[in-house]
């Protein structure tokens, strides 16, 4: 308990090559190092979670060629989803055996430290055990879906902040009939991305850092 | 005789649907081996053989929903 959490920005990065990355990560905490937070964007790209129905994919795929949007399988729950730049993507890659081996407590405090990096900006947000992901009002702001390879977990959170959210009417996000907003659309304000990740860690550092001093 | 048993996955999760066996009854596996894929509503995770043998019997198929604690495989 108590390790250090390192923090690597990668900012724009291919979906598909965070994924390396990640496993990379992973295969470094699983044998003893310490837990990181990969934060970075993607580029245009539908990813499938295990959970994706095709019929979530609402748009043509000569659609999504010309807007240059990727499609990318993705070994996280959850059913599609999308990321573009705008949207600040936190990976988690942290081993749960040091902390209680409970996933639900993990999503919970993945959800909890969206919902306070949002509340920065004055907006009310709240996770939603049913639904899983993060909301502000009856939108949906951030998704979640994560892997775990013997405790430890990859893949995590996506919080639109100036995400285009036009792109979001080429899915059915989440497999779900939802608006997605975003920070821009909810306050006006366009961040800095990388003023968003560094308030994002903040909060998450602070949630994690909590959890290990009570534990 | 070894089982593969799913294990407790913390607070409010009860169950997980198997994607997929990356092994077949009959087959050898390892320690190393992740044997099986399941996910919940939002996480996908591995569970690995806690012991070398062969796979006997698989008790949950693709698809199907297990209960935390219920044996997925048998290994001898």
């Amino acid at each position: 308990m108590g390790k250090q959490m390192r923090v690597i920005q990668a900012g724009l990065i291919e979906y598909t090559k965070a994924l390396e990355v990640q496993k990379d990560l992973v295969r470094g905490v699983q044998a003893g190092g310490e837990d990181v937070l990969l934060l970075c964007e993607h580029p245009a790209t539908l990813t499938l979670g295990r959970a994706t129905r095709p019929q979530n994919i609402l748009a043509p795929r000569e659609e999504l060629v010309r807007r240059g949007v990727a499609v990318a399988e993705a070994d996280r729950g959850g059913d599609v989803t999308l990321h573009a730049p705008g949207q600040l993507v936190a990976y988690p890659v942290m081993d749960l055996k040091r902390r209680g081996r409970d996933l639900g407590a993990y999503l919970r405090k993945l959800e909890q430290a969206s919902v306070d990096f949002l509340a920065d900006f004055g907006i009310v947000a709240q996770g939603d055990d049913s639904r899983r992901g993060v909301w502000a009002g009856r939108a949906k702001i951030a998704s979640i879906g994560i892997g775990v390879s013997r405790w430890v977990t990859y893949h995590g959170v996506g919080v639109n902040v100036t995400t285009d959210l036009t792109l979001f009417r080429l899915i059915r996000p989440c497999g779900l009939d939802v608006a997605m907003t975003s920070v821009k659309e909810l306050t006006g304000r366009a961040p800095a991305m990388a003023d968003a990740a560094e308030g994002f860690v903040q909060h998450f550092s602070r949630i994690f850092h909590d959890e290990d001093r009570s534990s | 005789m070894t089982k593969i048993v799913l294990p407790e996955l913390g607070e409010g999760i009860t169950q997980a649907r198997v994607v997929r066996w990356n092994f077949r009854e009959g087959q050898q596996v390892t320690p190393a081996d992740d044997v099986v894929e399941l996910v919940t509503d939002k996480a996908v995770f591995n569970v690995p053989a806690p012991a070398s043998g062969a796979i006997t019997r698989i008790y949950y198929k693709e698809g199907q929903e297990a209960p935390v604690g219920a044996v997925l495989a048998d290994l001898a």
